[in-house]
Parts: C-alpha cells; structure tokens; sequence
C-alpha cells in the first residue's frame, strides 16, 4: 500500500508546483468520532499524499509519533500545532527549543536507530542511506520533503506536513499568513530607482547562492539583482566566487549567513583585504543573519525577508 | 637544530665528481618561465584590468582608485602567495624524494596533509572565527597538525627501526596520516555544517588574508628553502647509497632529519594558508629530473622557479576558468599537471627515470 520509489525521491531539484492531495477513502459514514489525541485533526484519514517525487505515501491514521529528520520539516510541524505528535527530530534540529532533539542524524540516517522510537511517520528532507526503502521494509510512512526552490514549495510542503499529520486548518492559516506578510514586505520596498545589489555569503571561503535557489528566489521577490548570478553557467546554484569579482561587483547590500559557523560580522568583513571599497562596507549596510534561518524553507523565512527589506528600505531612503 | 652545520667528509668532492652542475641554459629559463607567469598571473583575472593599467599601478603610477584596489589587496599578493607555495611544495618534494630515495616521495609523505587537514577541520569546526595573537586559528592549527603529524611518524619510525632504514620511517608516516585522516573524517561527519569550509581547505585556495599571509609565511618558506638549497650536494651523495657514503664519514641519519625537518617546516606553512595543494610536490621534480637532469644540484634550484611558475599559472586557470566562481587550485594542479607529465614521460621514453 506504500508505494514509494527509491531515488526519485532524492533529487532534490524536483519541483513541487504540481502537488496533489489524493483522499482515496472518502469514508461515507464518517460521522462518527474522530480518533483521540492531544488534537483534534483537521484531516480525515486514511489519507494519500503525493509527495514531491511522484511517489504516493498513504497515512492510515493519524500520526502520534511522529519522527522528524529535516530541521525545515521540524520548524513547519510546530508551526502548525502538529508539535506535541512529534516524539524525535534529528541533531540539526535546533528550532524551537521545545522540539524533542536526539542523536538521529538526517545526513547519515541509521534506521534501527529510528525504528526504535517506533514512529508512525518519519520526515526526512532527502533519501540517504537507504532511509525511504528501509522504512518501507518496517512499514512505516515516510515523507520526503525536499529543500524548496521558492515559497510556493514552501507553502506546498507546509499544507502537505498538515494533511499528513491532521492540521490541514492550522497549515491553511499559517500559509495565508506568510503570503499576506511576504506580499506587505514586497510592497514595502517600494521600485527603487536604480536596481540594488545583493551579495548573499555562506561562509568565509565566499560560497554564494544564485537566484536558482530558495533563497536566491527571495532576493528575487524582493526585487534584488544577485552578483552571484554572473557565475550560474559555471555552477548554477552554490558558486565559490571569486573576491576580485565580489569587490568589482561593489554590492550594495552584504548578507551573511554566516554569522554562527564563522563568525563573521562587519567588522570582519572590512577586515578583509580590499573590501573596504565595497558600497555596502562604506555604508555599512552588511547584514548578519543566522545561518540557520537563511539556510531553511521553513516558517521563519519570513523573519529572514524582513530582516532584509529593512535594509533596503535604508538604502532607498539613503538614495532618496 | 637547523642551524647545524652539516661536516661532510672530504671524500664528497671526490663522490660528486662527475655530478653535472646546474646549466645556465636550464636557469635563465627557469627565472623567464616563473616571469612569465608572474606576467598572466597579474594581467588575467575575473575582472578584467587593462595589461597598462596593471604596469602603471606596479610601478607606482596614478590608476583609478578601484582598480589599484584590487590589484594590491587581491590580485598581487595572491600571486606571489603562488609563488611561495609552488616554490615550497616542488622544493620540499625533491629534497622528501631524494632524502627517502623513493620517487613517490612527496611533501607529505610523513603525513603532514593529514596533520593539517586535522588541525584545520577542528579549528573550523569548534573555534570558527577566533585568533590568537593576531593570526586566524585555522592556518595555525593547520601548521600544528603538520608538524605533530611528522614529529609522531619521526618518533614512531624511529621506536621501530631505529631509523636504519627510510622505510620505517614512512610506514609509521603512512600509519599516521591513516590514523589522522580516520579522526578527521569523523569530526567532518558529526560538524556537517562546516563541510563546505572544510572541503575548500582541504582542496587547497589561494584566496587568504592577502599580504598578511605572505608575510605570516616568508620566515619558515625562506629558511626551509635555503637549508634545503644547501644540502642539494648532499643530496646528491645519498643517491649512492646509505652504506657507502656511511663509510665515507657522511652522518646520513642527521642530513636526513635536518632536510625532512627544513622540508616540513616550509611544507607546514604553505598548507597553512594555501590547503593540501595536491601533485606539485611530485610532478615539478620529476619533470626537471625528466628534462634537465637528475642531478640534485640542477634538482633542487629548478624545482623552485618551476614549481613557483606552475602555481601561479594553476592558480590563474583555477580563478579565471569558470569566472566568476573559482575552482579549487588542488583540481587543477592535478587535471592539468597529470596529462603534462604523461606527455613529459612518453616524449622522453623515460629513459631517465
């Protein structure tokens, strides 16, 4: 009854625009009560989800213990009041405070190690190591949610992880509300005269993003140019960058998301041979941002895209 | 320890007769091929600055201000980071080959890679960010690694063999890195959020803190050049054979631990701050001792402005290849200087290896 097909469901690049949620068993006398636990589901069940990859997961009662491999996954369950079903993330795992973390890895997943907790359903954000067949083998379901490309996939996977998990009403208003914030955040960094420029940094050896990614997508939203997109026909989503060409590029905006792994902050970043020529440096519009947050597709995002828009804001109202 | 002046018995002129000199010929094309590549090395980048403006900013001249910018605090010193390193790796593999007599001897054959992959995996992954008297931990401990790496497989090879003979010595060295790369590994996989960092460390990038790390690095480069510089004619004696210049008064266990000392030393701090640049070490000597001569005296002055000229060109493809995104130096060394040597191989039938 699962049907699941290894290895599609790792790629990571697969979109999730054409998301389905298939109710096979529309249950006529459903009227009775609805199954006990510590919330109501807002979802019938049994219930069939088309994952990401084309593989469809059938989930036959609601999810009480619920094993979360993907820090993204973790973020959106608690988000939707799916939390307290959660009985394990994996090491990564580290927002919010309250989640249950373990050993569990997500990047090296044992499946003994997480068959012990005897889940009901298993998240994983990739399949590594044999995860999705081997948790078919002990009959447990397992969702992939791949890393989103763009909010759309975000909203995608939010809305899946409710079906699944019985919050579809949660997952439907958290939606709803991240679109109307993104769309006020959009129209508050209003056209600006000439196009900004963002440098994104992933950490101190200059790993950028392109517009190809989550959060190159954000940037894109919010009307940025990306320098990191000059090098998309060598590496199209993750380029090493050259710093002569950072400092040549003179970004007007430096985002680094890489203030927890490495440290960095502006004075660091001024530190650097040549930079202080860079626009962003003089005007000491460099961002921190925690490196967790800019590296998920979770709820939080939005935190991210304000922490962003107000320094553009500054830099339109500098210009005006 | 390095100062020790090495006696050699008055027998070595006589063992040395007949060793060819360094060429004139083989020289000046050494220093026009490390000027030449100094030459692109400045003039090609991702950003491209007129070859006049280039002239004009290195002579002093008025250029505009963003340029100069990046000519001085990037493009400069990163090639005569180049330099350095190449110099460093090529020398050190030919003095490591010719102390061990064993052609597939490189810089870090004692394990002084996984010395310093170790030392900057952990200083990457549990203390990001900090210094220590000014310097950023990470070469640092890179430098640290390396040498505990070769001090252990010294002291290890040493237990067991009484370094009679070299093999000891670069078993327990083989065993070391073994054992150092099993630790890193696995503080790579328990830190996976520094994989990135890691990664491009251990490939090697030129791309550091500019003219500091030139400076950082100059002391241990110079003084391991020159002692090695010194005992190429020693070198040339050890190609006889242990026993026999034993027998000559020639103390083969004390060169051997001043030039693996001298060799490890520079080794250590142009892993520091350039990665475990990997293939120089063994492909610039053999290349030489190939084209010009096996003689260590024609070896060990030609390694340098070779493997200094190889660098800066590799480093030149590895930041302009695939503009503006940069390649680790490590792919290309290796892409490009793997089918060279081949070449180099089948063109001279390898008569002289």
């Amino acid at each position: 009854m699962h049907k699941h097909q290894p290895g599609a469901s790792a790629k990571l690049a697969i979109r999730l625009g054409t998301v389905t949620f298939v109710f096979v068993f529309l249950v006529a006398s459903c009227g009775g009560t609805s199954p006990s636990g510590t919330s109501t589901p807002t979802t019938r069940f049994p219930v069939s989800i088309t994952e990401p990859g084309g593989a469809i997961v059938t989930i036959t009662h609601q999810p009480m213990r619920v094993v979360s491999l993907s820090p993204s996954a973790t973020e959106m369950l608690f988000a939707i009041g799916a939390g307290s079903q959660v009985i394990a993330v994996d090491d990564q795992s580290n927002y919010p405070s309250s989640a249950p973390m373990t050993k569990l890895s997500g990047f090296t997943p044992n499946i003994e190690a997480i068959a012990a907790y005897t889940p009901d359903l298993v998240v994983a954000a990739e399949d590594t190591a044999g995860l999705v067949h081997g948790m078919q083998a002990l009959n447990v379901p397992i969702l992939v949610e791949p890393a989103a490309k763009n909010l759309q996939d975000t909203y995608a996977q939010i809305k899946q992880l409710g079906t699944a998990t019985g919050h579809s009403s949660q997952a439907d208003s958290l939606v709803g509300s991240m679109r109307s914030q993104v769309g006020s955040l959009v129209a508050s960094v209003s056209k600006p005269n000439r196009q900004l420029r963002v440098y994104h940094e992933l950490d101190n050896t200059y790993y950028s993003v392109t517009s190809a990614t989550f959060i190159g997508q954000v940037y894109k939203v919010l009307g940025l140019t990306n320098i990191a997109d000059a090098a998309t026909a060598a590496t199209p989503d993750y380029p090493q960058l050259s710093p002569e060409f950072i400092v040549s590029s003179n970004p007007d905006l430096i985002v680094l998301a890489d203030t927890k792994c490495c440290q960095q902050d502006i004075n660091t970043v001024a530190a650097r041979p040549g930079w202080r020529a860079i626009a962003a440096v003089k005007s000491g519009q460099v961002v921190g941002v925690d490196d967790d947050v800019a590296s998920r597709w979770g709820p939080r995002i939005i935190e991210f895209m304000r922490a962003v828009a107000s320094h553009v804001q500054q830099l339109e109202k500098q210009a005006a | 320890m390095l100062g020790v002046k090495v006696r050699a018995g008055p027998a070595l002129p006589a063992v040395l007769a007949g060793v060819p000199r360094l060429r004139w010929g083989w020289a000046a094309a050494g220093c026009a091929a490390l000027l030449v590549s100094c030459g692109i090395g400045v003039l090609v980048g991702p950003v491209h600055i007129g070859a006049g403006t280039v002239v004009q900013a290195l002579f002093g001249g008025a250029v505009d201000p963003g340029q100069a910018n990046i000519l001085w605090s990037l493009r400069f010193p990163r090639v005569v980071l180049g330099v350095l390193v190449g110099g460093t790796l090529a020398i050190a593999g030919a003095a490591y080959q010719g102390v061990f007599r064993n052609p597939l001897a490189d810089p870090y054959l004692l394990g002084a890679a996984a010395g310093a992959n170790l030392g900057a995996t952990l200083a990457i992954a549990f203390a990001p960010g900090t210094s220590v008297l000014g310097v950023n931990i990470v070469p640092l401990a890179a430098f640290v690694g390396a040498g505990a790496a070769v001090a252990g497989a010294y002291v290890l090879g040493r237990s067991v063999s009484g370094l009679r003979s070299a093999t000891g010595l670069i078993l327990a060295g083989v065993a070391i890195a073994a054992f150092f790369n099993s630790i890193q590994s696995y503080v790579q996989q328990t830190q996976t959020s520094s994989i990135r960092q890691v990664y491009s460390w251990i490939l090697g990038r030129l791309v550091t803190a500019g003219w500091d790390d030139v400076l950082l690095i100059l002391p241990y480069v110079l003084l391991s050049a020159t002692v090695i510089f010194l005992h190429r004619r020693l070198l040339d004696a050890l190609t006889l054979g242990e026993d026999e210049i034993t027998s000559l008064g020639i103390p083969v266990r004390r060169i051997r631990l001043i030039v693996v000392v001298a060799a490890t030393l520079g080794t250590a701090a142009v892993v520091a701050v350039g990665g475990t640049i990997a293939f120089v070490g063994i492909i610039v000597p053999h290349t030489i001792r190939l084209l010009a001569g096996r003689s260590y005296r024609v070896v060990i002055p030609l390694s340098v402005l070779f493997g200094a000229a190889f660098l800066v060109l590799a480093d030149t493809a590895a930041r302009t290849i695939v503009a503006p995104a940069e390649l680790p130096i490590g792919v290309i060394t290796a892409f490009l200087g793997a089918p060279f040597f081949i070449a180099v191989m089948r063109s001279t039938r390898a008569a002289a290896l």
